[in-house]
C-alpha cells in the first residue's frame, strides 16, 4: 500500500503548492485533501493515513488543535504544521505535541528535512 | 491634532522603524519566493493621522480601484493590517504566483482565494516578526478581501471625521521585472499606539541595555 499523506488547509491554493512539494520530493506517496479540521478528522478516521500536513490558521478548530487530536488518535504519525505565522508561541505549541514546524510558503526545499524523517519513521515501521 | 501623550520620541519611531522593516523584509522575502523576482520596498512612513487622511494619501497616490486583503489583530496591541494592489495589478499577481499549471480560465475563480493566501503568508509573515521582536503574542485573524478606494478600505462608515486618531504605517513595494506593486500598511487605534510604546521601550533596552 502506497504511503498517503493528508493535506490540511482552507486554501485550495496552498493544497496545490503544498501537494507540488511533496510530488517533487515523493511523486510515489498518494495524497488526499481536506479543507477544515472536521473534514480531516472523518478522513483519518475511514482511511489510512500515513503522514499528515496540517495549516495552522483556518476557521473553526486550527491546525494546531487538530495535530493535537491526531497526536492522540496515532502518537507516532508524522505531523507537520505548515503555516506563515512564525511567532514563538506557535513553533513551540506545535513541538508541544510533537508536530514539525515548516514556513509559508512552502517550497521543496522547506519540506525536505520533514518529509525524509517522516520517511524514514515509516520504514523503520514506527506505526 | 496630537495626542502629546502617545507620540513616540525620535528613538521609539527609529526603534519602530527598525522593527516595521524587519517584519516587511521578512514579508518580502516571502512574496520573492511566491512570484520569483526580487521585491523592492521602500522605507517604512509611519505618522498619527485620521484614517480619513489615510485614505486621502493612497487615494493621492493610486486613482483607479484597489484590492487589498486586511488582517485584524489582537493582544499586547490590537489593529489591522492590510496587503493593497491596484484592482489592475492583482491578476498579474495571481498568475505570477500560480504559474502555468493552471489553465487560465481556472486563474479567474481562484483569483479571490489566491489573493486571500498570499495576503494571509505576507501579514503573517509581517505581524509574527514583529510579535517576535516585541516579545509579546498576537491573534491574528483570517483574511478578508476588500475592494474599493482607500476610504472603502481605511475608513468605516460609522467613523466620523474628528474621531480616533490612528497610527498608520505603510510601506510600497513593487516586483522587479513584472508589473505588480502594492503596499503594505497598518492602523493601530492611540490606546493600542500607548502599549506599542511601551514594548517599544523594553525593546530598545534589549537592545542597545548591554552598552548603556
Amino acid at each position: 500500500m502506497p504511503t498517503t499523506v493528508l493535506i490540511v488547509d482552507d486554501s485550495k491554493l496552498a493544497r496545490i503548492v503544498a501537494g507540488k512539494a511533496l510530488a517533487a520530493l515523493q511523486p510515489e506517496w498518494e495524497r488526499i485533501e481536506a479543507g477544515n479540521a472536521h473534514e480531516a478528522l472523518a478522513i483519518v478516521r475511514d482511511k489510512k493515513i500515513d503522514v499528515a500536513m496540517i495549516d495552522f490558521n483556518m476557521p473553526d478548530k486550527d491546525g494546531l488543535e487538530l495535530a493535537a487530536e491526531l497526536r492522540a488518535l496515532h502518537p507516532t504519525m508524522p505531523v507537520a504544521v505548515i503555516t506563515a505565522n512564525v511567532q514563538d508561541e506557535v513553533i513551540a505549541r506545535a513541538r508541544e505535541v510533537n508536530a514539525t514546524f515548516v514556513s509559508k510558503p512552502l517550497t521543496e526545499d522547506g519540506l525536505r528535512g520533514f518529509i525524509a524523517g517522516a520517511a524514514l519513521r515509516l520504514r523503520s515501521g514506527g506505526a | 491634532m496630537m495626542n502629546d501623550d502617545v507620540v513616540l520620541s525620535d528613538l521609539e519611531h527609529d526603534a519602530l522603524t527598525e522593527i516595521v522593516n524587519i517584519g516587511v523584509s521578512r514579508a518580502a522575502s516571502s512574496l520573492r519566493k511566491m512570484v520569483g523576482e526580487e521585491v523592492l520596498l521602500s522605507v517604512p512612513s509611519i505618522e498619527i493621522m485620521a484614517p480619513h487622511n489615510a485614505a486621502r494619501l493612497i487615494g493621492e497616490r493610486e486613482t483607479g480601484d484597489l484590492v487589498a486583503i486586511q488582517q485584524q489583530f489582537e493582544g499586547a496591541f490590537s489593529g489591522r493590517a492590510l496587503l493593497i494592489f491596484p484592482e489592475a495589478t492583482s491578476l498579474d499577481l495571481v498568475r505570477a504566483i500560480i504559474g502555468s499549471d493552471v489553465p487560465p480560465d481556472q486563474i479567474l475563480d481562484m483569483e479571490q482565494e489566491a489573493l486571500a493566501e498570499t495576503g494571509n503568508i505576507i501579514l503573517n509573515g509581517c505581524l509574527a516578526t514583529m510579535a517576535n521582536m516585541l516579545k509579546r503574542s498576537l491573534n491574528i485573524s483570517l483574511p478578508e478581501v476588500i475592494r474599493g478606494d482607500g476610504r472603502r478600505l481605511f475608513t468605516y462608515p460609522q467613523e466620523r471625521a474628528e474621531e480616533g486618531l490612528v497610527l498608520f504605517l505603510y510601506i510600497n513595494f513593487s516586483v522587479r521585472n513584472r508589473d505588480i506593486r502594492g503596499y503594505i500598511a497598518m492602523l493601530m487605534d492611540l490606546p493600542s499606539l500607548g502599549a506599542l510604546k511601551e514594548l517599544i521601550a523594553s525593546f530598545i533596552d534589549r537592545v542597545i541595555g548591554d552598552e548603556a
